[in-house]
């Protein structure tokens, strides 16, 4: 049709274009959250997820032994290189900054000493003493000393109380006034290769009680998505094609109660199940669960039964066959896609709920579902914890996502057969 | 007992239950109450069949009657009680709440997020319902604006922190303004702005319902209709605005309505992301803050809730009726 418009190229393109664009913004959320699950906790705050295909510029501490200590006056030194000296530090071998402290990891640059100095400095009574003072200078040459401190008082010397030189390659002098009696520590910046690992996903999964969530949430979910299936398929059928008095209000009822909000539930019913020694507890969120996705269970069921072919049916009982049977051999196997669909939305629904399991569940954390889980405690207890987030995130939606792209073709047709007739 | 195990046996109970339940009933009917032999024979099974969706149809009911009918009315009484239930006080939690700011923020919210959710989700919707119609890989875009639909609204909210997070080096939307010189901000403590930056991720997730079901209506138009358009010699934003749209029009009321239902039912967006905090709140979220603490005002403030649902519900039962007859 485009064809006979004749401008179907130029549009073609800007579609083309807009649609990339959409699909873009909608799936960039959720891939910096996948990227981030992987990436290690360090790299994550140094860099976006977005330039994590990139090397990271990480600091690292490295304490190498002293061997080979040579004296020169007070001034005691050795040498070596950084990145044989630690396992840990897994840099390209190329040192883009040092430090002797965990502030200033960075503070000189490759091929400069950096260190801390003694100055020597005048008191107005015309006594002296001596003062910290951290500076970077080459290797090769001497440090700049200001005039006065930050007092005012005039300079008059100095000498090194310990400095480290360092070369891009990693190797160090580390010089120390007085005997060097522990490892020393150098602090490094180095570029550090992208590093992706299942490492939150193992640390989310053991030591913070997810896989506990995580079966609590399938426990939650698998009968609140079979039961009601079972119960509205019946009451559908009966809806659809047994003919009562009254069969006209209940269908009206089920529409009007597919609105009805949630909130109105949970005082009253919380009260009843204490009431009856139900508590809170995995059987009262099943039955909330059941008796809250009954209406759209009902909607799609029988909207979908009323569409089978009525000939079949009324065929069959012609044959003699009783409603009973009429139902549990002929409409229920046909029913199957309706079936399906709707097994899929309480799946969906139940998995992804927060409101009924925070009213209808123990509060204590072992009973927390996932999304209570993230929702009341990790979101709290590890704000800052992306990578943790992001996995325990991840786990959460994982099965959705599976049951989504698999059944995907269900869930279309229930959403059809549930909104548009 | 181990909630896996006690999982399995309220399957077995469950299930085993339910099937046992519909076929020992209908067999005391068919076989013992209304036997379908002797003289009353027919008799019998007329009054069978007349018994019998009451049968099919009470475990529904007697569920839906407990779940979803009392406590429209449980909840309106308890809201006439104090704090502890123990006190009738008549409209007092209603007038105490209309008296709060808290409340009338939340109501304010509230009503932004009514207008705004669905008219964006429903915007987009049918602009990518459209712009995919014709397209080749028109169903695998439409599978990836429609996928966040599986994702939780915990889950959504905690991919979106992401977006939000005011480190550049995290949250996308300060790594932009960091290239550009600006400096870093938290989207969710601007207020008034911030109920739009969660509202986008309810959009986020409802555009693709919207698309679903516009993109199912569109196709549904009769071709003529456009044919005849395009012979006239309409281009294609005329096509779109004056012959599709408003033959779509009942789906997209349908879908808008749909929508804004949801949108007074969400909490957890609010209360994950920024708890109620920074003048975020929304009736469903406050509510929250009443549950476990103060029934009276939790319960008042689900029967305003109802009430604002109550026009939409009876504009659904009439629907309803008039397709049936």
């Amino acid at each position: 049709m485009e064809n006979m418009a004749g401008q179907k190229t130029s549009l073609s393109i800007v579609t083309n274009i807009s649609v990339v664009a959409l699909v873009l913004i909608w799936l960039i959320p959720t891939i910096g959250l996948l990227v981030s699950s992987f990436r290690d906790r360090e790299q994550i705050s140094e860099t976006g997820w977005w330039a994590s295909m990139f090397p990271v510029e990480v600091a690292y501490r490295v304490s190498p032994e002293p061997e080979g200590v040579t004296q020169d006056g007070d001034l005691y030194m050795f040498s070596g290189n950084l990145f044989s000296a630690s396992d840990e530090v897994s840099g390209s071998g190329d040192v883009s900054g040092f430090g002797i402290t965990g502030r200033a990891p960075g503070a000189g640059t490759p091929g400069q000493t950096y260190g801390r100095l003694k100055l020597i400095v005048t008191e107005p009574d015309g006594g002296t003493d001596e003062e910290n003072f951290e500076t970077a200078w080459p290797a090769d040459g001497q440090p700049e000393l200001p005039e006065t401190d930050e007092e005012g008082r005039p300079v008059q010397d100095f000498y090194i109380d310990r400095a480290v030189t360092v070369a891009a390659n990693g190797d160090f002098t580390w010089m120390q006034d007085g005997e060097i009696g522990r490892a020393p520590t150098v602090y490094i910046v180095a570029a550090a290769p992208p590093d992706f690992g299942l490492d939150n996903y193992e640390q989310i999964l053991t030591s913070d009680n997810m896989d506990r969530a995580f079966i609590n949430t399938l426990t939650v979910t698998i009968p609140a998505t079979i039961i009601p299936i079972l119960i509205a398929a019946f009451a559908a059928y009966a809806l659809a094609w047994m003919d009562f008095r009254g069969r006209g209000f209940l269908i009206a009822m089920v529409v009007g109660l597919l609105v009805v909000p949630l909130q109105l539930a949970l005082v009253p019913l919380l009260q009843l199940h204490n009431k009856i020694g139900i508590g809170q507890s995995f059987l009262g969120i099943w039955l909330a669960h059941t008796g809250f996705g009954l209406p759209l269970a009902i909607y799609l069921l029988r909207n979908y039964m009323v569409g089978l072919p009525r000939d079949i049916i009324e065929s069959a009982k012609v044959d003699g066959a009783t409603d009973f049977q009429v139902f549990t051999k002929i409409v229920l196997p046909l029913s199957f896609p309706a079936l399906a669909s709707f097994a899929i939305f309480q799946f969906l629904w139940t998995w992804n709920d927060l409101l009924v399991a925070k009213v209808f569940l123990p509060s204590n954390s072992e009973s927390w579902v996932m999304t209570v889980k993230i929702a009341d405690d990790l979101l709290g207890s590890r704000g800052g914890d992306w990578g943790i987030l992001a996995a325990a995130a991840f786990i959460s939606i994982a099965v959705p996502l599976i049951v989504f792209f698999a059944m995907q073709k269900y869930l279309v047709r229930g959403l059809l057969a549930g909104s548009v007739k | 007992m181990s909630p896996i195990l006690q999982g399995l046996i309220t399957i077995i109970v469950g299930v085993g239950g339910c099937v046992g339940y519909f076929f020992a009933s209908n067999w005391v009917l068919d076989k013992v109450i209304f036997p379908a032999r002797n003289d009353d024979n027919g008799r019998n099974i007329n009054r069978a069949t007349m018994v019998r969706p009451w049968l099919f149809l009470f475990p529904a009911m007697f569920a839906l009657g407990l779940y979803l009918v009392y406590p429209v009315v449980g909840s309106f009484w308890r809201s006439l009680y104090n704090r502890s239930g123990e006190e009738f006080i008549g409209l007092g939690n209603y007038v105490t709440m209309f008296g709060e700011e808290g409340f009338r923020t939340a109501v304010f919210n509230n009503i932004l997020w009514a207008i705004f959710v669905p008219a964006a989700a429903t915007f987009l919707g049918l602009l990518v319902a459209q712009l995919t119609d014709k397209l080749k890989w028109g169903n695998i875009a439409k599978s990836l604006i429609f996928m966040p639909m599986a994702i939780s609204f915990v889950g959504a909210s905690l991919i979106w922190k992401f977006v939000y997070a005011n480190d550049p080096d995290i949250g996308i939307i300060n790594a932009v303004r960091d290239f550009f010189g600006a400096d870093a901000i938290d989207p969710l403590q601007i207020p008034f702005w911030n109920n739009f930056f969660l509202m986008v991720i309810l959009v986020w997730i409802q555009t693709g319902f919207a698309m679903v079901i516009l993109s199912a209506a569109l196709r549904g138009i009769p071709e003529e209709t456009i044919e005849a358009a395009i012979i006239d010699g309409a281009n294609p934003f005329q096509i779109f605005f004056k012959i599709k749209v408003p033959q779509i029009m009942g789906t997209i009321v349908v879908v808008w309505t749909t929508i804004t239902i949801l949108v007074l039912k969400v909490f957890d967006i609010v209360y994950a992301m920024t708890g109620g905090n920074f003048d975020t709140e929304i009736l469903p979220s406050y509510m929250m803050d009443y549950m476990f603490r103060d029934d009276g005002r939790a319960t008042a403030v689900a029967f305003v809730i109802m009430i604002i649902v109550l026009p939409v519900m009876i504009w659904n039962i009439r629907q309803a009726r008039k397709e049936m007859s």
